[in-house]
């Protein structure tokens, strides 16, 4: 015990060489555990980052192209310049804005529904883990049945319910095709974000709410005093994960209505993947791509300068 | 007390809207899954069917001459490799770069952890052609080996994100005592840290597994046969071809389901205390 301490305590005050020294083992020692994860990380995207910011400068009009003319940032202005780019984007935009800002809200609610005193908790966790676990894929040839126009079950419930008079084609018009995917989304993804708010929720000290009651707060006030400044952390995560999250979205536009009807559901990377892939337009592609980064990054940065300044951040 | 009576029965209802708007989609599929293909195309819509019929799942399991029971068969056996492949190397990767991070002080520290977790906002279509390119040199193409290679690239941000986040919260003393006893870095690591993190850990195999399970576009486009292709782009494939057979669709999604949801559901009570500090350390 005596010699423990004993060396404890020229451990944690030693000279200025000898903390150098530690400093410089402790650098090649995490250089060390590091390298295997940036190498299966970085050694992955590195060469195609440099690869398609490159071809983003050519004309490349097939994947066996022999002839690709150096256009500059031509490919770039072709994308700028056109009206279902902007037509994409904005329904990008719309896509995120509203499923982000739903799955925030309702995940906050069941996030407090989870942490409330229920009987049979478990089983309630258990269930609404359910919709985060279901694969993407699977989720989205679930609501297409659900919403199908003939035999889905949202008509025959809403028709029996007397709400609705004729069967709906819920997607087969543009916007509300649109709208209808945001549905199927939210179902899926307000569970991971209820849980990850969850993770919040339980690390606020129970002595805060007792303080609180005991000054008969109203149950609103300490929501609104309490739980939502000590959420802050959490929150922010959530936001800026589900914003670059739905900013990206391909799978679910993918497996419900592969953009359509009338590109009503053609999300900017859904359009990407059109144009490299069915147009064989690997240059605009390319640039596209890129733009979608240049987006994600410009949105992520004003998030983290939030965090920043509500002082609690992340990173 | 009353107003306390009153508050949980509130909560109670709400729990059971909640769980039912939850449970009906998913309920639909599992009863249209067993529902006779003639009950399924009748209007109005019989909820409870008059008979049951289990041959879809028949046929998903015992071959089939159209092929959909072996290639959904050979898709599950696909999407296990991968994804345990994939968990498995994110894993060991992860925790080691993720003790880097919470215990050792480096230069760049902050900023090698930035650049892992800005991965995160690059699309998959700006690395797909290239990665095409790469991926057929290396006649990787059209083999688990080669997307449990990319899936790695996508996974192992997250989980060093949540195990170093977690492993912060572990006091610095335990292991401390370990190394004053004699022990290394790595054996502290091992019997130390590694123990005490067990929340951490879990949650980080929960995210990793749906991750890589759920992980569609690199399989949509590196893979092009029973060899490789996973799940979702089995049950994509067969909703695109059975158009009118929803209910081949859905008992194949329901079996595609439920390995992430017995896995979700088993590491559930470790993701709330496992994330709860990653929440708020940082």
């Amino acid at each position: 015990m005596t010699v423990a301490s004993a060396k404890q305590t020229t451990g944690s005050s030693p000279t200025p060489v000898k903390r150098r020294k530690r400093f410089d083992r402790q650098g090649r020692m995490a250089f060390w555990l590091l390298l295997p994860a940036g190498v299966a990380v970085f050694g992955v995207i590195i060469y195609p980052m440099f690869r398609t910011l490159l071809v983003s400068l050519f004309q490349v009009n097939s994947a066996l192209a022999t002839v690709t003319p150096f256009v500059g940032l031509g490919n770039y202005e072709h994308v700028l310049a056109s009206p279902d780019f902007w037509a994409s984007m904005g329904r990008t935009l719309y896509f995120t804005l509203v499923s982000t800002a739903l799955e925030l809200v309702l995940g906050l609610a069941v996030a407090g529904l989870l942490n409330a005193k229920l009987k049979a908790r478990w089983l309630f966790r258990t269930i609404v883990v359910i919709p985060w676990a279901l694969p993407t894929i699977v989720n989205a040839a679930m609501w297409k049945g659900i919403f199908n126009a003939q035999y889905g079950s949202l008509n025959a419930l809403l028709s029996q319910l007397g709400i609705i008079k004729d069967y709906q084609v819920w997607l087969g018009d543009p916007t509300l095709a649109l709208n209808m995917v945001i549905i199927a989304d939210v179902w899926k993804t307000v569970p991971l974000v209820a849980f990850f708010l969850l993770a919040g929720l339980t690390s606020i000290p129970t002595e805060l709410y007792e303080a609180a009651q005991l000054d008969r707060a109203s149950w609103p006030r300490i929501f609104r005093s309490v739980v939502l400044p000590m959420l802050v952390p959490s929150i922010s995560i959530v936001l800026v994960l589900r914003t670059v999250e739905a900013f990206k979205v391909f799978d679910i536009i993918y497996a419900m209505t592969r953009g359509g009807p009338i590109n009503g559901t053609e999300t900017v990377a859904y359009y990407a993947y059109q144009t490299a892939f069915s147009d064989q337009n690997f240059g605009v592609g390319s640039a596209l791509s890129y733009i979608i980064v240049v987006v994600i990054l410009a949105l992520s940065a004003v998030y983290l300068r939030l965090l920043r300044r509500s002082d609690m951040s992340l990173l | 007390m009353k107003r306390a009576t009153r508050n949980s029965i509130l909560i109670h209802i709400a729990a059971w809207v909640v769980a039912i708007v939850i449970l009906a989609p998913f309920g639909w599929m599992v009863v249209a899954s067993i529902t006779p293909q003639r009950v399924l195309i009748t209007t109005p819509l019989q909820w409870i069917p008059d008979s049951w019929d289990f041959s879809r799942y028949v046929t998903i399991f015992s071959g089939g001459s159209d092929g959909v029971g072996t290639t959904f068969r050979a898709a599950m056996g696909n999407s296990i490799v991968v994804a345990v492949g994939t968990v498995l190397i994110s894993m060991v990767v992860g925790i080691l770069g993720a003790y880097a991070f919470a215990r050792l002080r480096f230069r760049f520290r902050r900023a090698v952890l930035i650049l892992f977790l800005a991965t995160y906002m690059l699309p998959q279509i700006a690395l797909l052609i290239p990665l095409y390119l790469i991926l057929n040199s290396l006649e990787l193409l059209d083999t688990t080996t080669g997307l449990i290679f990319v899936d790695c690239a996508l996974v192992i941000p997250f989980v060093l994100w949540i195990l170093s986040n977690y492993f912060m919260t572990i006091p610095d003393e335990l292991e401390e005592a370990a190394r004053i006893d004699g022990t290394t870095r790595m054996g502290a690591l091992f019997y130390v840290v590694l123990p005490a993190a067990r929340p951490g850990i879990f949650a980080a195999i929960m995210f990793a597994f749906l991750l890589a399970w759920d992980e569609f576009m690199y399989a949509l486009i590196f893979t092009s046969s029973d060899a490789a292709k996973t799940l979702p782009v089995a049950i994509s494939e067969f909703a695109g071809r059975y158009t009118t057979d929803f209910g081949l669709v859905a008992a194949g999604g329901i079996l595609a389901a439920l390995p992430p949801i017995i896995v979700a559901i088993i590491f559930q009570r470790y993701v709330v205390s496992g994330m709860a500090a990653g929440a708020v350390k940082g």
